[in-house]
C-alpha cells in the first residue's frame, strides 16, 4: 500500500500544528463557534447528538495492521474503546474530547492517516472496490488510481469551497462493489488503461442514478479531466440553494450534454498545463507501493466443522488466485452494532491480517473488514481465531448483513434511529432462523433523508423520518447499488417504531411464499412480480400504522 | 400538580460536547432535572441568547419544549429524549453517568 514520503509526513505536521492551533484560540475564546465550525469540519471533526466525532478517512478503504493497532489504541485512550465503520470506508470516534482531538490526529499521522476533507463543501475520501488487487473477476487494480485522485484533491487550493461535498468512487472490476453509479463522479476501469466516467449520481433528498460523461477515458488524462469536470460544477453549480447544489441537480438542470461540452472544453483547455510526465511518474511510484503479495498455494486441510462450512459459504469471495480466498469479517453479529469495532476486535484482525492475510486489510462500504489475501489452507485457522472475538458471524450477503448509518443516537442531522432497526431485525429473524432460507438480501437503513445508510439502493431500504414527532419509518423494495443500479421504488405509508419489523417479515414471508425457487432472490423476485404482491402483504393486513 | 408544558434552554459543552442544560443559577448542569424551567417561551429564548454569548463555554444553544410533571421534566420529543439518556446501542453518555 501506498507509504507517505517526506512531502505527506511534512503537509500533516504542520497541518495538524495549526489545528492545534486553532482548538487553542478556540478554547481561550479567541475564535468564535461561527469561525471555528469550518476549521474544525476541514479536519474532520463533528459536534453530534452527545459529543463530538472524529470521522478518519481510510483511503479508499485500504489498511495496514500498523494502522489498525494505531486505531484500537486511539479508541482505547481517547474514545470509549472501540470506533465505527462507515460507508464511505471512513471510521468515526464518537466520544473525543476538543481538548484531545490534536493528539489524535498527531497519533493518527504517525501512521500516516488523517482526517482532512471527511467533511465540508470539499472532495472527500476517495473510496474503491474493497475486493481490489484479489477479485477474480478486477481489470486492474484501481487503488494506486484512487491514491492519484485523494493526493491531487487533498487541499486543492479551488475545490475547498465547492457548492456542496463531492464524492468519487474508483473500481476496476465491471462488477460494481463501489455503488460508482451512486457517486458525484464514479469510476470504473474498462481497461489498464482506461476509465469509464459517470457524473451526477446520488442519494439523499433527490436520488440518482449517474449518467456517462465519457465512456472511455484514458488513464493519462485523468486528472486534468477530473479537474475540469469539479471546475465545471464549481462553476454551475447552485449555491443558492443547499438542497439543489449537489452535481446531481447540477447535471439534470443543464442536461448530460451540455455538461459534456463544457467539461470537454474546459479539458481541453487546462491538459496541456498539466505536468504529464510528473503524473506519470508518481502513479509509477505509487504502483509500485501496490505490488500484489507473492500468493504460495499449499495443501488443503479437511474441514469438517459445520460452523466453519456455514462460514465458507457466506464469508469468502472468489480469488484471482483459486489457492486462496477473499474472507469478509462480519462486523454484523447477531444484535451488534452494524460497523461498530471494539479495540480488541482491531487488534485481533491486525494480527490475523499478519499471520495470514500478507498484512493488507479492508474496510468496505457495507461496513465489514476485508482481508484480501488468505491462503485456502489458512482458512480454518483463521476462523478458530475470529471466533475468540465475536468476528465468526456467518452471514455476509445476508439478511443480518444490515447497512445502517449512525441515526439518531448520534447523529446530530437523523431524523430517527437506525441502529436498535438493524439490531431488532437481525435479532428477530436469527430467532426465527430464516434468514439462510430467505438468502441473499440487503437491508439498508437510513435515519435520515441525507441516505447515509444507501436505502434507496437497498433490496429493501427503510427511511427513518419525523412524523409529527414520532419516528415513522417508509420502505423502499428493489433498490440495487451494483453495476445494474436501480432506485428503490416506496411501499407506501411508514411504519412505526414497533411496526417496522414485523412490516419488513409480512415482506419476507410474501417472498418466502411466491419465489419459482429457492435459487430466486429476493431481487430477482422483486424484478419478476413488481410492488404488487408485496403492497398488499404490507398494507392488506390492515396492520400498518399509517403516516 | 397538573402537566404542563415549560421551555428550557440546552445546548453542547464546548470541551465534552455532552449535553448540558441552563439552570436557575445560571450555569450549566448535565442533569435535565436541573433546568431552569420558564413557563414563558420569549424569556426562555431570551436568556438562550444571553447564554450563547458564553463561548468559551457551550456550543448551540437553543430553546426546547419539556413537559413538567410530578416526576420532574419529561422531553415532548424523542430527539432530545435521546439527548438526555444518549445512544440507545451503548451505555455511553449519560447513561454511563447514572
Amino acid at each position: 500500500m501506498y507509504v507517505y514520503d517526506d512531502f505527506d509526513r511534512a503537509f500533516l505536521t504542520e497541518r495538524n500544528a495549526q489545528f492545534r492551533a486553532q482548538v487553542a484560540r478556540r478554547i481561550d475564546g479567541s475564535l468564535t463557534e461561527d469561525e471555528f465550525r469550518p476549521l474544525r469540519l476541514m479536519n474532520g471533526l463533528y459536534l453530534q447528538l452527545h459529543a463530538y466525532m472524529l470521522r478518519v478517512a481510510i483511503p479508499y478503504g485500504t489498511l495496514n495492521p500498523n494502522q489498525l493497532r494505531q486505531l484500537a489504541m486511539i479508541a482505547d485512550r481517547w474514545d470509549k474503546g472501540y470506533g465505527h465503520f462507515t460507508t464511505r470506508q471512513n471510521i468515526q470516534f464518537n466520544w473525543p474530547l476538543l481538548t484531545d482531538v490534536p493528539d489524535m490526529l498527531d497519533a493518527l499521522a504517525e501512521v500516516g492517516l488523517h482526517a482532512i476533507q471527511t467533511s465540508g463543501n470539499t472532495i472527500r475520501n476517495v473510496t474503491s472496490d474493497h475486493f481490489a488487487a484479489a477479485a477474480a473477476d478486477e481489470v486492474a487494480d484501481p487503488r494506486p488510481y484512487a491514491e492519484l485522485i485523494r493526493q491531487w484533491s487533498t487541499d486543492h487550493p479551488e475545490f475547498q469551497f465547492l457548492p456542496r461535498k463531492f464524492k468519487v468512487a474508483v473500481t476496476g472490476s465491471p462488477l460494481d462493489r463501489a455503488v460508482t453509479r451512486a457517486h458525484d463522479i464514479g469510476l470504473r476501469m474498462v481497461a489498464p488503461d482506461a476509465f469509464e466516467v459517470i457524473v451526477g449520481g446520488g442519494l439523499g433528498r433527490t436520488p440518482m442514478i449517474g449518467k456517462v460523461l465519457r465512456d472511455r477515458l484514458p488513464a493519462a488524462d485523468l486528472l486534468p479531466y477530473l479537474e475540469a469536470v469539479v471546475a465545471t460544477y464549481n462553476l454551475l453549480g447552485r449555491r443558492d440553494n443547499k438542497y439543489k447544489a449537489r452535481i446531481k441537480i447540477t447535471v439534470h438542470e443543464n442536461g448530460i450534454e451540455t455538461i459534456r461540452d463544457l467539461v470537454e472544453a474546459r479539458f481541453a483547455e487546462i491538459a496541456p498545463t498539466f505536468d504529464a510526465a510528473a503524473t506519470a511518474a508518481q502513479l509509477a511510484r505509487i504502483q509500485r507501493d501496490f505490488t500484489p503479495p507473492v500468493l504460495v498455494a499449499r495443501p488443503l486441510p479437511t474441514a469438517t466443522d459445520p460452523a466453519f462450512r456455514a462460514w465458507a459459504d457466506t464469508n469468502l469471495h472468489p480469488h484471482r488466485d483459486p489457492s486462496h480466498a477473499i474472507v469478509t469479517i462480519s462486523l454484523k453479529a447477531h444484535g451488534a452494532t452494524p460497523g461498530d469495532a471494539s479495540s480488541a476486535q482491531m487488534r485481533l484482525i491486525a494480527d490475523l491480517a499478519e499471520a495470514y492475510g500478507h498484512g493488507e486489510i479492508r474496510i468496505s462500504h457495507e461496513q465489514n473488514v476485508v482481508l484480501p489475501h488468505v491462503a485456502r489452507a489458512d482458512l480454518p485457522a483463521l476462523h478458530q481465531a475470529l471466533k475468540t472475538q465475536g468476528l465468526a458471524t456467518a452471514n455476509v450477503g445476508l439478511l443480518s448483513d444490515i447497512i445502517a448509518c449512525p441515526g439518531m443516537d448520534y447523529c446530530a442531522l437523523a431524523t430517527a434511529r437506525s441502529i436498535p432497526v438493524a439490531q431488532e431485525l437481525a435479532t428477530h429473524f436469527d430467532a426465527l432462523k430464516l434468514e439462510h432460507d430467505i438468502g441473499p438480501l440487503k437491508i439498508k437503513i437510513s435515519g435520515c433523508i441525507n441516505a447515509c445508510g444507501h436505502h434507496h439502493v437497498g433490496h429493501i431500504g427503510i427511511l427513518g423520518l419525523d412524523r409529527a414527532g414520532v419516528e415513522n419509518y417508509q420502505i423502499t423494495l428493489g433498490g440495487d447499488g451494483t453495476e445494474d443500479a436501480t432506485l428503490g421504488e416506496r411501499t407506501g405509508p411508514g411504519f412505526a417504531y414497533d411496526q417496522i419489523v414485523p412490516a419488513i417479515e409480512r415482506i419476507l414471508r410474501s417472498y418466502l411464499d411466491l419465489r419459482t425457487s429457492p435459487e430466486e432472490t429476493f431481487l430477482m423476485a422483486y424484478r419478476r412480480v413488481g410492488l404488487t404482491p408485496f403492497k398488499a402483504a404490507l398494507y392488506d393486513a390492515d396492520l400498518s400504522d399509517a403516516a | 400538580m397538573m402537566t404542563q408544558t415549560v421551555h428550557i434552554v440546552t445546548a453542547n459543552a464546548l470541551l465534552s460536547g455532552e449535553v448540558v442544560y441552563l439552570t436557575a443559577a445560571d450555569h450549566w448542569s448535565a442533569d435535565l432535572q436541573q433546568a431552569r424551567a420558564f413557563a414563558d417561551k420569549p424569556l426562555a429564548e431570551a436568556a438562550s441568547a444571553s447564554a450563547a454569548r458564553r463561548v468559551a463555554e457551550v456550543v448551540g444553544c437553543y430553546v426546547t419544549d419539556m413537559r413538567q410533571t410530578a416526576q420532574g421534566l419529561t422531553p415532548t420529543h424523542f430527539r432530545e429524549d435521546f439527548r438526555r439518556r444518549g445512544p440507545s446501542n451503548h451505555a455511553h453518555g449519560k447513561q454511563a453517568q447514572a
